[in-house]
């Protein structure tokens, strides 16, 4: 079947109209592209949030760089080191990838609570760090798990803690020209185990109202050996919260331990009143979630 | 025409059967043209310009630039709306909640509008315009809009219905009353009060398809509207009169409607895309974002009541009382007035009394949302009423068998009640086996009853039988949900044929008489009561060409199960001739046979519904979810009892939505935060268990087959139902909707700390 | 602004059209197309009611650019029938009444038949959670939810 062409002309009669669509198909051509844009330039991977904020006139790019073209951006690489994912990895993937899932249950079921099954189609974990929303739900997780990110950019390629990629609603450290090309997670220590969870009103669909993820991997008598605890929606930025990393560290996760890390990270939470939910909601709950969390994190690093 | 509606029993064949409906396959298949999906030759697109500002005087408007930009058709302001409504204060609130005038009167009020060749070229144009605002102070929360220190919305209005003529302007448009009997007496022999504030929130309709049109307007006057409505009639009479038109002139073809809730019953951008088409000389599509859709169109009233019942020990309710205040957005409505007529319509009570207040604010005008304006009033009621029961210590069902009205009762609002449903909801109810279920930690369970009055109105309906014996109806009642297989059923039942004969559509204004909007509930209560009556007028006819066949006297012929029956001692040899044998001659025996209906549906019985519902919370966070729930009410006759049962199921999910997250959530500002459905948050399929029904049928004495509206009751009692289940598994009341988990797990908090 | 040329393949069927960069595929559907099965309730990946098949994947066809369709397989509403002959969900909706006003009905139809494929067997909790993307307002799911279990036994029995 073929349908008839709308006419160039009928289409491209807008005035002072600049924007372009590209596919490039390596990550040196992408970064060039970006580094030498004139004006607005996005990048589109998933578009989950590109889409919105262009529907809703936030952003009207000159440029938009589609990278899913770009060989080795949609594939999940397992290394002697660990994970590689890819920029333009859908999340809905990462729930397919059973030695993933294995290895990092915390970080897929946050990448997995992104948005509906339409949008996990599409949404990847790069795009959601970048978009740089202190709700993101897999940021937490990947905080707490010590995920780092691979970034491109026109002086070469650098590895940085993916908390250092956020540095307040909607903006990002990343400088011109750059690119997070993929989120790195470590090969798994035995006896470790990690966790997310998130509030919403309902039971799907919503933004997180405050978040919590936690990280642990236990000594042979199940004490907590190392922690890493991060909370999202709670402040600016997710929040890496060391004291409640220490106190579980050094223990087994008894009532007292769960009692203080909740105490602990009510108190880090710096949260704001707003539509989704008050300061005072956000911050018990915080607590509430962290111990959830910390809870499921220790069952599955094998701690009884 | 000697129609006779009155209830007689008869046996169905056709009603209370579920075929599939006629409009079925289009709609699973994507063929279905709903408002966005008809496009016309040359037709531009629509967008308008909305104000920022809760409350602004519009100082100067400037569409030079726009009017500039290559592309643009078009650009209008309220001059080219101009006021033709010649003193209906309703209308004129209509034209300019279309097209603000002097005052921008709330966030996402129309200013101006554009018609380009494309979206993008409409969206820069809207840019290019510019508004000078001066900004007032605004008000959007119904107490605050009723101190006297409020920012005045209005410096015309003061309230009516007070016994002191006002001298001072006031947001408070109206005092209402309704109640017999001495409250302040009643009173004084009870042996328990319950005396409670309670608070709910606005909420959208939340229909999926935004609001859309395609209008055409032609030099010579005339034009064509295509629209997602729920009244198309109505919607050409607002437009004809906006517009200075003649309403003959104006043809409005209702498309299928993607949901409207009572939020597609007026219009708002339709007399817009119309001046725009006007003005460009070509059809223009305007269809509303999802932004525009909450921002502009819509929402039910945010409200405040105060309600006190008073009962003997022996649980006799000896006095209630109940003050309503409805936000009516910024012009002048009757909100509080229908609250407080449905408050306490449940109720056998000797002595009753409530007050309504109409209250303006800075929001949206508020449209019809599903029985409007009772929902709240019944969680306030039924709140304070499961209070009392607890206190006197009788079962909530109990104690609601023991007041509830009957046959009989002079209701809470006036009229004296006929056969009624309450008492049987609240039995079948009582003997449900979810009341017995058992219940887990963090658990409760609730039930609350509604009442809804229903209507009737005004409809006409078209019947023509083809000569192949196929019989299309045409009736004027948009179907929002299922209406055409019901009136094909009625068609079918009447005429004695099968369902598969009978094809029904929707009419256009051009092809049928009037009909009032789809709304009260009517639908299939008007549109069958008309069709039956077109039938019975069809059946006259084909008996009288059975006659002429037969060359006897019509009064010896009958009509039974779909055939002409020859009666008499002397016609025993003639035998039968069916509806498809008299079509067949037609052409011979006096041309095309139809039959047609004009009347007003009176006697919509009125409604009533009990349900009940469990509900788990979470003390930690205040998470909510709805564990079981069901609905019993009464319809009179179901004419395709799935459709019925989907209506109740409907009416519960949204109430489930309103109880527990649904609401506009205001800033400082006064602009609307959450107008998506990101963060105006519907329930999603996950949120809910299944909803099971049962129906009642308690035949309603006004209509042939004892039809009652079904649409509406089922939104009443959820609000209560739910509010009453999460306080009994909180263990604290709640008193304010939606029952968001913060507030809940505020008030679990301050319950704790005393 | 230069039209971007794309190629792909729409319910089996090979396409070409011109769209604009910054062009939903929803928008190119509908509008350039006339494939107005998929409807636009939100426009910002909320509702559903846009829901395609996208090489087997589910999305929101809001949220995808009519330019990145080059060379992909879109699978839409109109493509779900076999001739006079319906798809068994399209089937079901009609018999179970999962349906009332329609405008969500192709979204859920299209995340039904994708749940189905990568789900032959699911509990109601997984279709409510597969479903959660789609919202409507009409039946409370109640019917949706059977029609889908309903569809579910006729494909599995095919």
């Amino acid at each position: 079947m073929r349908r008839p062409f709308i006419t160039v002309a009928e289409i491209c009669h807008i005035q002072g109209e600049t924007m372009r669509y590209i596919r490039p198909l390596s990550i040196e051509d992408a970064v060039g592209q970006l580094a030498g844009s004139a004006g607005t330039a996005a990048i589109l991977a998933g578009g989950s949030d590109l889409l919105v904020r262009m529907k809703g006139g936030f952003i009207e790019p000159d440029l938009i760089v589609d990278i899913k073209a770009i060989e080795g951006l949609s594939e999940i690489k397992e290394t002697a080191e660990g994970f590689s994912i890819g920029a333009a990895v859908p999340c809905a993937v990462l729930g397919e990838s059973a030695s993933l899932k294995k290895a990092w249950p915390g970080v897929v079921e946050a990448a997995n609570l992104i948005g509906s099954k339409q949008v996990q189609g599409r949404c990847t974990i790069v795009g959601n760090l970048c978009n740089a929303s202190p709700a993101a739900d897999s940021v937490p997780a990947l905080v707490a798990a010590g995920a780092k990110a691979l970034v491109a950019g026109p002086s070469g390629k650098r590895t940085i803690a993916v908390e250092a990629v956020p540095t307040g609603p909607g903006r990002t450290s990343l400088a011109k020209g750059e690119i997070v090309e993929a989120i790195l997670l470590d090969k798994r220590a035995p006896r470790s185990g990690d966790a997310y969870l998130r509030f919403i009103p309902r039971t799907e669909m919503d933004i997180a109202v405050v978040s919590a993820g936690v990280n642990l991997t236990l000594d042979e008598q199940g004490v907590v050996k190392s922690a890493r605890v991060a909370l999202g929606a709670a402040a600016p930025t997710v929040l890496l919260v060391d004291e409640a990393a220490e106190a579980l560290i050094g223990r087994k996760l008894d009532e007292a331990a769960l009692e203080r890390l909740a105490k602990v990270c009510a108190g880090a939470c710096r949260p704001i009143d707003d539509k989704r939910g008050t300061i005072e909601f956000r911050r018990k709950v915080a607590g509430v979630l962290a111990r959830r969390a910390a809870t499921t994190a220790y069952a599955r690093a094998g701690g009884k | 025409m000697n129609f006779d509606p009155r209830y007689s029993g008869r046996n169905f064949s056709s009603v209370g059967t579920r075929p599939i409906r006629p409009d079925g396959v289009d709609k699973v298949t994507g063929r279905a043209r709903y408002g966005a999906d008809f496009n016309m030759a040359g037709q531009l697109v629509g967008r308008v310009l909305r104000s920022p500002h809760a409350h602004a005087i519009i100082r100067k408007i400037d569409t030079s630039k726009a009017e500039k930009l290559a592309g643009v058709k078009a650009v209008i302001t309220a001059k080219d709306l101009p006021d033709l409504t010649d003193g209906d204060a309703g209308m004129y609130d209509i034209l300019d909640n279309c097209m603000a005038r002097a005052k921008a009167l709330y966030d996402g009020h129309a200013v101006a509008a554009v018609a380009a060749v494309d979206a993008r070229t409409a969206r820069q144009a809207l840019k290019l315009i510019a508004v000078d605002y001066e900004v007032l102070p605004h008000v959007t929360d119904v107490d605050e809009a009723m101190k006297h220190t409020a920012p005045l919305i209005n410096d015309t209005i003061f309230t009516e219905g007070l016994e002191e003529k006002p001298v001072k302007p006031s947001n408070v448009t109206k005092r209402s009353q309704f109640g017999h009997g001495d409250v302040h007496q009643g009173f004084g022999h009870a042996d328990f009060i319950v005396e409670r504030s309670f608070k709910t929130e606005q909420t959208h309709q939340g229909y999926i398809e935004p609001h859309a049109c395609v209008a055409s307007v032609s030099s010579d006057g005339t034009a064509d509207l295509w629209v997602c409505t729920q009244g198309h009639f109505v919607y050409r009479q607002h437009c004809a009169q906006l517009l200075g038109m003649e309403a003959s002139k104006l043809r409005v073809t209702s498309s299928e409607i993607g949901g409207g809730f009572g939020g597609k019953t007026h219009v708002w951008a339709e007399p817009v895309a119309l001046a725009l088409s006007r003005k460009a000389g070509r059809p223009v599509k305007l269809v509303m974002t999802r932004d525009e859709v909450f921002r502009a169109s819509g929402p039910t009233s945010a409200t405040s009541i105060d309600v006190k019942i008073g009962a003997r020990k022996d649980g006799t309710i000896t006095a209630a009382e109940a003050t309503l205040r409805y936000t009516s957005g910024p012009y002048a409505g009757t909100w509080a007035e229908i609250g407080a007529m449905t408050a306490f319509a449940c109720y056998k009570l000797e002595n009753v009394k409530t007050v309504g207040y109409e209250v303006l604010v800075n929001r949206p005008k508020t449209a019809a949302y599903r029985a409007p304006s009772a929902p709240m009033a019944a969680f306030a009621v039924e709140s304070a009423v499961d209070e009392l029961a607890k206190e006197v210590g009788i079962d909530p069902v109990e104690f609601r068998i023991r007041n509830a009205a009957q046959e009989g009762t002079r209701s809470s609002y006036g009229p004296v009640y006929g056969p009624i449903g309450i008492g049987p909801t609240l039995e079948a109810a009582k003997n449900h086996p979810h009341m017995k279920a058992p219940l887990k930690e963090n658990q409760g369970r609730g039930m609350a009853c509604g009442f809804w009055f229903n209507f009737g109105g005004q409809t006409c309906t078209d019947l023509n039988i083809g000569m192949d014996g196929s019989v299309s109806l045409a009736v004027g009642t948009v179907d929002v949900g299922g209406s055409r297989a019901s009136l094909s059923l009625v068609a079918a039942e009447e005429l004695g044929i099968d369902y598969s004969q009978v094809k029904a559509i929707v009419a256009d204004t051009s092809s049928l008489g009037y009909n009032d909007m789809t709304d009260g509930s009517r639908g299939t209560f008007s549109s069958s009561m008309a069709t039956i009556s077109a039938a019975r007028n069809a059946i006259k006819i084909l008996r009288e060409r059975a006659a002429q066949m037969w060359d006897i006297s019509v009064d010896d012929v009958a009509w039974e199960q779909g055939h002409a029956v020859a009666k008499g001692d002397n016609h025993g040899n003639l035998g039968k001739l069916s509806l498809k044998e008299i079509a067949a001659r037609s052409g011979t025996t006096g041309g095309p046979i139809a039959g047609h209906s004009e009347l007003v549906a009176d006697g919509a019985g009125v409604s009533f519904a009990t349900h009940i519902c469990d509900i788990e919370v979470d003390p930690e966070t205040g998470f909510t979810k709805v564990i079981r729930y069901t609905v019993v009410q009464d319809a009179g006759k179901a004419v395709h009892p799935t459709y019925v049962e989907g209506q109740y199921q409907g009416g519960a999910a949204q109430g489930i939505g309103w109880a527990l997250n649904e609401e506009y959530i205001y800033g400082k500002d006064g602009r609307l935060q959450n107008a998506g459905f990101l963060d105006y948050r519907i329930p999603v399929c996950s949120d809910l268990p299944m909803i099971d029904t049962q129906i009642l049928e308690i035949p309603n004495p006004n209509h042939p087959y004892g039809v009652r509206g079904v649409g509406e009751t089922s939104i009443v009692p959820p609000l209560a139902a739910i509010a009453n289940a999460v306080s009994n598994a909180a263990g604290v009341r709640m008193t304010h909707i939606p029952m968001s988990p913060p507030r809940i797990l505020a008030a679990i908090e301050a319950e704790r700390e005393g | 602004m230069a039209g971007v040329a794309v190629s792909t393949t729409i319910n089996g069927d090979h396409v070409e059209y011109l769209c604009q960069p910054d062009e939903t595929l929803l928008d190119v559907l509908r509008d350039r197309l006339g494939l107005t099965g998929a409807k636009e309730g939100c426009g910002t990946g909320d509702c559903g009611a846009c829901s395609i098949i996208l090489d087997d994947r589910l999305v929101c066809s809001c949220l995808v650019l009519g330019a990145e369709a080059e060379g992909r397989r879109i699978e839409t509403v109109e493509g779900m029938a076999h001739g006079e002959k319906l798809h068994p969900l399209q089937q079901k909706f009609l018999e179970h009444a999962a349906l009332q006003c329609g405008i969500c009905t192709p979204g859920f139809l299209i995340a039904a038949k994708d749940l189905l494929a990568k789900n032959p067997d699911p509990t109601e909790e997984e279709i409510r959670f597969g479903l959660a993307g789609n919202l409507c307002r009409c039946t409370g799911y109640d019917k949706i939810v059977r029609a889908v279990q309903d569809a579910a036994n006729v494909m599995k029995g095919a």
